[in-house]
């Protein structure tokens, strides 16, 4: 890693000579909700105007641009008794601007998933390869729990991470493409006051956590409550709309279809982003459903989130960033869920009742 | 005509397909001639055997009625019972069909007071609306106001190649979310999203419009949840009704007030 600093205004000109000459998206107010907040979104930027720098944090994450809600995966072509089988894994160059240290964080998770497995996926491989990532630190809102999860810094995943130390940016330069782009701008390196600034920003940003969640040993808690009556408690609020793991960075599961085209000349291969909170999702051949109710399918998304699976040797996916909680109509959050769970367990009366006797 | 599409060795039939309109705006069958640069791919698929939009030709020997509207009228209840009997599969083809429809909201009022408002001194013949299913078994399901001119074409190249006839089991949000539009109730208006079956794109709600419900219930749809949401947004209970009315598509479900 390389440390710079730059100025805001020199910043502004280096992101626009970025914007103007690639394909660029950057958080852009969309919308304002009914309390007059602004909702923000990853939307495609063409000069360093239409950025806001200043945002919150998006609706919806940036997981879209590596893994597309929906793509075509193969397309088969039939001629007479014979067929061809056509796959593209072309991905065209992409900026990405202003991620937070979460969003790069479940970006590393999803290398994990998609890349160090066994089956490495191509086309994510050619989207990862092909982006250009721009992280932003920020103060985090009162609803925010990477701290929690640990996902509040991020130090790998990105190809240069901006801190805002006041008038200037702390860079932290990743790789030889930022290195080299920004050799046509003016930078200098860290002195001591910077280096001060930097430090004294993530205190502040540490300090700034209003939410926090005890996950220590929940991979355990949630084994042992895999029976829990708090499954059903949030599954009877569950909408079944996987609002969740849409807008989730880190959500990757996907449904695949395959269908001819409607000249019947060819087939298709779809691939469709899906969620486990979806009625459907476990349905197997034959039309049996091994998770028919709402509790069930919202316990496995709180496992793959909270405990993992062993395709990623069963770490925590979550990164503590809080768009499920805020998307969900129904109110459920990890924050309430898993403090739910915790308070089942502690408050187990036959544990409080015969502790053991002590030898 | 009846000639047969092979591919990969595996011959298929073209589908003999007859379209049929009762109380209804027609606008569902006008999606068949729609989608152009699939439509010569489209109709590859069918031997139209009666269809009046596209074709002066009339014949009686088909497989496939698609049926569009509502039952309001004794001849169009005659009219059903015949094409039943000469259908293989009968397939209520748009909301109306599926489940009365905007038509549905005049079961509001009595016959009387209608035809006074509508045809005041006139002789007419009117009932209450119904569905395709209160009158005959329906085979298939095709709901939207109008159909999705899309999923009709998957359904049809289904039912040619002898697959699985499937539409989306999960509410509208999926596919909202994938268009990061931004969620109606975040600006105060009650979206039936949540509810209905997915299938559509998200077209309404990704143009700032509430869903209505068009397609009817998703599978499994809380309802319950949702009244509860509504309440606690301190939104419009009264609009909510309105809104689940509007199509009679969520009549089966119980209401949930308080």
């Amino acid at each position: 890693m390389i440390y710079k600093v730059i100025s805001k205004k020199e910043f502004a000109g280096f992101i626009d000579a970025l914007v103007q000459s690639n394909r660029s998206f950057g958080p852009r107010q969309v919308a304002t909700d009914l309390r007059g907040d602004a909702i923000y979104q990853f939307q495609p930027v063409h000069s360093v105007d239409e950025i806001a720098f200043d945002y919150s944090a998006t609706a919806s994450s940036a997981k879209h641009f590596f893994l597309p809600f929906q793509e075509e995966l193969s397309h088969f072509h039939f001629h007479g008794n014979d067929w061809e089988q056509q796959i593209s894994y072309e991905a065209n160059p992409v900026v990405l601007i202003g991620l937070r240290a979460c969003d790069i964080s479940a970006l590393n998770i999803l290398d994990d998933v998609l890349l160090n497995g066994h089956f490495p996926s191509p086309g994510y491989l050619a989207r990862r390869k092909n982006s250009f990532v721009i992280g932003m630190d920020h103060l985090p809102l009162a609803d925010c729990f990477c701290k929690s999860m640990n996902h509040h810094t991020v130090t790998t995943g990105f190809n240069l991470f901006c801190s805002d130390i006041g008038d200037h940016y702390y860079l932290s330069i990743n790789s030889s493409k930022a290195f080299s782009f920004l050799r046509e701008f003016e930078t200098r390196d860290p002195n001591d006051d910077d280096n001060c600034m930097l430090v004294e920003r993530r205190k502040v940003i540490q300090n700034g956590f209003q939410t926090d969640i005890d996950v220590t040993a929940l991979p355990t808690i949630l084994d042992i409550e895999f029976d829990s009556p708090v499954w059903e408690k949030w599954g009877n609020k569950c909408l079944n709309c996987g609002t969740c793991a849409m807008v989730c960075p880190s959500c990757y599961c996907y449904a695949l279809t395959e269908s001819f085209t409607t000249n019947l000349k060819g087939a298709s291969r779809e691939k469709k982003l899906y969620s486990c909170n979806l009625v459907d999702f476990a349905v197997v051949a034959g039309g049996h459903n091994f998770r028919p109710k709402n509790g069930d399918r919202l316990k496995y998304r709180y496992y793959h989130q909270h405990r993992g699976f062993a395709e990623n040797a069963s770490q925590q996916i979550c990164v503590g960033c809080n768009r499920c909680g805020r998307a969900c109509l129904a109110g459920i959050n990890p924050k309430d869920v898993i403090n739910d769970l915790r308070m089942e367990k502690e408050s187990c009366m036959i544990c409080v009742s015969s502790s053991p006797r002590k030898i | 005509m009846g000639e047969k599409i092979t591919q990969q060795g595996v011959p298929f039939e073209r589908l003999k397909i007859a379209s049929f309109d009762f109380t209804c705006c027609e606008g569902c069958q006008l999606q068949l001639t729609n989608r152009e640069s699939s439509l010569p791919d489209f109709l590859g698929l069918l031997d139209v055997r009666n269809f009046r939009e596209i074709s002066s030709e009339r014949h009686d020997d088909y497989d496939i009625a698609l049926i569009e509207g509502s039952i309001s009228r004794p001849d169009e209840v005659e009219r059903l019972l015949k094409i039943r009997k000469q259908a293989k599969i009968l397939v209520a083809f748009g909301t109306c069909a599926c489940f009365g429809g905007v038509n549905n909201l005049k079961n509001n009022h009595s016959i009387q007071n209608l035809i006074d408002e509508v045809y005041p001194g006139m002789a007419i013949e009117t009932l209450p609306v119904r569905k395709i299913s209160d009158l005959v078994k329906v085979d298939l399901s095709i709901p939207g106001c109008p159909v999705d001119k899309g999923e009709v074409e998957r359904v049809m190249v289904s039912l040619v190649t002898g697959s699985r006839v499937t539409l989306p089991k999960y509410p509208v949000c999926v596919e909202c979310k994938a268009q990061l539009t931004t969620c109606l109730f975040e600006l105060g208006e009650i979206c039936l999203g949540p509810l209905t079956r997915a299938g559509c794109n998200a077209i309404c709600t990704s143009g700032n419009t509430p869903c209505l419900g068009c397609r009817g219930p998703a599978e499994e749809i809380n309802m319950a949840a949702f009244f509860e949401l509504v309440k606690e947004r301190g939104l419009s209970l009264d609009d909510l009704h309105e809104k689940l009315a509007c199509y009679n598509a969520f009549e089966p479900f119980p209401s949930h007030e308080a």
